[in-house]
Formats: C-alpha cells, sequence, structure tokens
C-alpha cells in the first residue's frame, strides 16, 4: 500500500484515496506537429524499472492534481511536487539521487 | 527424446523408474544463433517451436533471465477463449485456441487442455448490447460463441446468483470450445519439443545489452557472454519497455502488476470458466479442487509481481456477491505477474526500428490463452519477414491511428 502526501492540500493518506494518472511531464503536441511527436504525445512512455515520475490525483480529497516521483521496484516514494510544472524541482531529483546515487535520469521526462 | 505413452509409463514402473529422461537438455550458451529468442515463456518457447516444427529454422537459443516459465506462464488463471470482438484478435485467438485442441498430441506432452467453456456475465443492460454484439461478430468471423439467458447461466452454474443485489445476471456470453489448460505444462511441453529440435534452452542467463551495428543486431551481451544472432525475439512480457531501453527505441507500453489467488480445494462444484467483468471478478475450479481466481490490475506502473492489496479485497467482494459459498472459504496463496498493456488493450507483433529484432508483446492481462496462435504467428514474422496473423498488431499502428480496440471487449477479465 503506497502512502503518498498530497502537496495541495497536505493530506497523507494511503493509496486508494487517489488515483494514478500516469507518466508525468508529457511534452504535449498538437497542429502542426509530425505524426511521430503526435505518437510519442499519445502512446509511447517511459516505463521504467526503477525510477518514476508520474501524475497522480486527490481524488477522494481535495480532487486535484499533483506529481510524484516513486520507484517502480520497490514502491519507495520518494517525493510528491506540485503539477504547476514542466520540470522536476531539484529538490525532488536531489531526494531520488540521495536514495539512488547511481541513477544516470532513466524514466525522467527526454 | 523417448516418447511418453502408456506403454513407457508400463515400461518404467517395471524398471523403478530409471529410464526417464531429462525434458530438455540444460544446455550452454553457443557463440553464435540464427535466431535469440529473449524470454522462455509460453510465448518465446511456443516462437522457437514453430520456427522449427513451420520453418526448419532450428539454430535458435532462447534465453531466459529466471527459470523456466516462471513469469507470467506460471502466474495465469490459465482460461483459453477466442471471443473477440474485432477480425485481427479473432483472428490470432482462435488460432492458438485451435491449436490448444490438439497441442497434448502434437508435444506428446499432457498439457490437460479441457475446453469445459468459458462464460462472461452480462450484468448491465449495456453489457447485454456489448456481448450481442460480439456474438454476431463471432459468427462471422467463424467463432462459435452463443448468447444464452440468465436461465441457462444458472443451469451451467448451478453456485450462481443470479439475483445479485447491484447487478444481476442478465445473461452471458458462452463460449462452449473455450476453456482451461495447465499452464506450466505448456512452457515444458514446447520446451521439451525445442530441446528435441536441437534449441538451446538456457535457463538463468539474463540479457544486460542487444548489440547493433549500424542499425542492425548483432547479438546480445548476457550475464554468461557475449552471443551472437542475425535474428532476435524480444518476447519478455511486463519487462518489454526494460529490453526496448537496451535496443533503443521506446514501445506504447506500461507495465502493472496484475493479482490472482487460489482458495483452499473443494469438491467439484463448477465445470465452467466464469467472468464478471462489471464486478470484476473471475473464477474456474483447477482440477485440484482449487478456485482459481482472477483479480484486478495496480492502477500505477510497477514491476514488484504482488500487487497492492485493497485489489484483493475487490475481486473477492466480488465473488461473494456473485458466489454466495465463496464466503466460506479460505484464501491459500496469493501472487502477481507483471502486465504489459498497450494503449488499445491488444498486443504488439512487429519488426521494429532495429533491423532484425522482433517483438511480440502488449499481451496484457490475457496473454495465456494465445500462446499457440502468438508462437505460429511470431515465427512466421521472424522468418519470413510478415505473417499475415500479424499484419494489423504491427508497432505503426499506433502511429496510423489504426488501433484494435478491444478494451471495450476485454475490460480488465482479458
Amino acid at each position: 500500500m503506497l502512502i503518498l502526501t498530497c502537496p495541495n492540500c497536505g493530506v497523507t493518506a494511503e493509496e486508494t484515496e487517489f488515483h494514478a494518472g500516469g507518466e508525468a511531464h508529457l511534452k504535449r503536441f498538437g497542429p502542426g506537429a509530425t505524426d511521430a511527436e503526435f505518437e510519442s504525445y499519445l502512446f509511447m512512455r517511459e516505463n521504467p524499472k526503477g525510477v518514476h515520475f508520474e501524475r497522480w490525483r486527490h481524488v477522494y480529497g481535495c480532487g486535484k492534481w499533483f506529481h510524484a516521483a516513486r520507484d517502480t521496484v520497490t514502491l519507495e516514494v520518494f517525493g510528491t511536487y506540485t503539477a504547476q510544472t514542466s520540470t522536476i524541482p531539484q529538490d525532488i531529483l536531489d531526494k531520488v539521487r540521495d536514495r539512488r546515487p547511481n541513477w544516470q535520469g532513466q524514466g525522467a521526462p527526454r | 527424446m523417448k516418447k511418453y505413452s502408456a506403454f513407457a509409463v508400463a515400461r518404467e514402473a517395471i524398471r523403478h523408474h530409471t529410464g526417464w529422461q531429462r525434458a530438455w537438455r540444460d544446455a550452454q550458451p553457443k557463440k553464435r544463433y540464427d535466431v535469440i529468442i529473449i524470454g522462455a515463456g509460453g510465448h518465446g518457447l511456443a516462437t522457437a517451436y514453430y520456427l522449427g516444427k513451420n520453418f526448419g529454422i532450428t539454430n535458435v537459443a532462447i534465453l531466459e533471465k529466471g527459470w523456466l516459465g516462471g513469469g507470467n506462464t506460471g502466474r495465469n488463471t490459465t482460461i483459453i477463449r477466442s471471443n473477440y470482438l474485432q477480425d485481427p484478435s479473432a483472428a490470432i485467438y482462435e488460432k492458438a485456441r485451435s491449436l490448444y485442441e490438439t497441442m497434448s498430441q502434437d508435444l506428446n506432452y499432457n498439457v490437460m487442455f479441457s475446453p469445459r467453456g468459458v462464460i462472461m456475465l452480462a450484468q448491465t443492460h449495456h453489457e447485454v448490447r456489448g456481448y450481442q454484439r460480439t456474438a454476431h461478430a463471432n459468427a462471422l468471423q467463424g467463432v462459435q460463441t452463443e448468447f444464452i439467458g440468465p436461465e441457462k447461466v444458472k443451469q451451467l452454474v448451478p453456485i450462481i446468483n443470479i439475483d445479485g443485489p447491484r447487478y444481476p445476471v442478465l445473461g452471458g456470453l458462452w463460449q462452449q470450445r473455450g476453456g482451461t489448460a495447465r499452464h506450466d505444462a505448456v512452457a515444458w511441453g514446447y520446451a521439451r519439443a525445442c530441446s528435441d529440435m536441437g534449441m538451446d534452452v538456457i535457463q538463468k542467463c539474463e540479457v544486460t545489452g542487444i548489440r547493433q551495428d549500424n542499425g542492425k543486431v548483432t547479438g546480445v551481451t548476457t550475464n554468461r557472454g557475449d552471443i551472437d544472432c542475425d535474428k532476435l525475439g524480444i518476447v519478455v512480457a511486463g519487462h518489454s519497455g526494460h529490453l526496448a531501453d537496451m535496443a533503443g527505441f521506446r514501445l506504447p507500453i506500461e507495465s502493472v502488476a496484475l493479482q490472482a489467488l487460489v482458495s483452499e480445494p473443494i469438491k467439484p462444484c463448477m465445470d465452467v470458466v466464469v467472468m464478471a467483468n462489471t464486478v470484476h471478478g473471475y473464477m474456474s475450479q483447477s482440477d485440484k479442487g482449487e478456485m482459481v481466481i482472477g483479480g484486478g490490475t495496480d492502477g500505477y506502473n510497477n514491476y514488484t509481481q504482488r500487487g497492492a492489496f485493497h485489489h484483493i479485497e475487490e475481486t473477492v467482494r466480488a465473488l461473494v456477491e456473485t458466489f454466495p459459498m465463496v464466503s466460506r472459504l479460505k484464501m491459500l496463496r496469493q501472487w502477481g505477474g507483471i502486465v504489459d498493456v498497450t494503449g488499445d488493450r491488444s498486443p504488439i507483433l512487429s519488426k521494429t526500428p532495429v533491423d532484425g529484432v522482433f517483438v511480440n508483446c502488449g499481451w496484457g492481462t490475457g496473454g495465456f490463452k494465445a500462446i499457440p496462435g502468438s508462437g505460429w504467428a511470431m515465427a512466421e514474422l521472424i522468418a519470413k519477414g510478415r505473417s499475415p496473423l500479424t499484419d494489423a498488431f504491427g508497432l505503426n499502428r499506433f502511429q496510423e491511428g489504426r488501433f484494435i480496440d478491444e478494451s471495450v471487449a476485454a475490460g480488465v477479465a482479458h
């Protein structure tokens, strides 16, 4: 059972209170994009075995979206952060590197 | 290889079972193979088997990082059916189902295929219409299915609660030639047949890199040394994304844990497979008497092979509602497997951006039923460069928008 802290309302709760929303920081493409770019935005996913950056929604709480950094093998949650950003905040990267010194950025948005 | 037969059992009984051979050789990797298949699960072994049987390609190695059939092949709920909505799905799943019928004879290995029938319950009016549509589509595809009413469901499954509190049973999609098979035996039977053809099934051999030269594959790096090959098949289910990353391309796949559990063994009480997609649970009874129960997937990417506890709660709640007697059962074991889910819930059997590398993945929550058909089609794809069964399942369908949308038809109980 994951335990996540919603950065919007500050509540710490079990995963049943949240809903996972897939990979975070997807680069959006629309009209004028190439087929490959649009395919990449819609379907291609990092799916790393290790550190993963993802979107969550606090459905049975404040209802707002946020981001989380989590390990897909150990299920360790490195931290949660605001959804109002297109890059990973430095303090989250530091927390990941602190726990995974050999991490080379696999799974981070390209 | 000595043939298994009633005579062999009698002969070995007389000589105290001293004459049985190993089912497959414990092979050491050679320097080079024509084809390397990564992943000795059902799909990988079936691919190798049909490469040899249908195309005479026997200089083949099947590499497995763990033990043979220890991934999803040994972790599923063994259901076999082919009642899919879309034509390309029906074609490959029906090919698989029909191959299961004669698999024990073909492999000379008893896979205990039991065509006991599969019912998918319709518990909302939307589902009734959906399954009637599927039944009509199946009639056109040559897949034998039938939409049956609640009385027939009750007659086939006496332990079912037709008048459920939330979702009464309104009917069901009935495939009489669907059923179950012994999942381990499928992997073992293929491995024995492959080994007999001279192929090397190499366990505890983990691929750590994929070597290429000018965009063409030249071999793999493993924990047991480098091995060269002309063609490479990646058939690793949940770890497909991980292997694709080594080869330098991405796949439209996310990996999640899917759970199953079995109860204590009880006397025979249900001789068909029942799937209840609305309340989210499916169940069959194994030959040992255990009730084999399939549950839901986790909502987030993971590689844990166990799954979140609250999904068991949801599954068991659904089953208690559908089969009240389940409330008296103790559960014996629970486990999880990593399934590779695509956007349209259909598999990928395709060439890749790397010349000579082929992928067979994306079977998601329903790969076991497809093993022989998948292997048959994948072997043709690797040997000849294309197969009529795989044409629709290429990676390019995501760019071209030609989805094979089974997410509605299959739901989670896939």
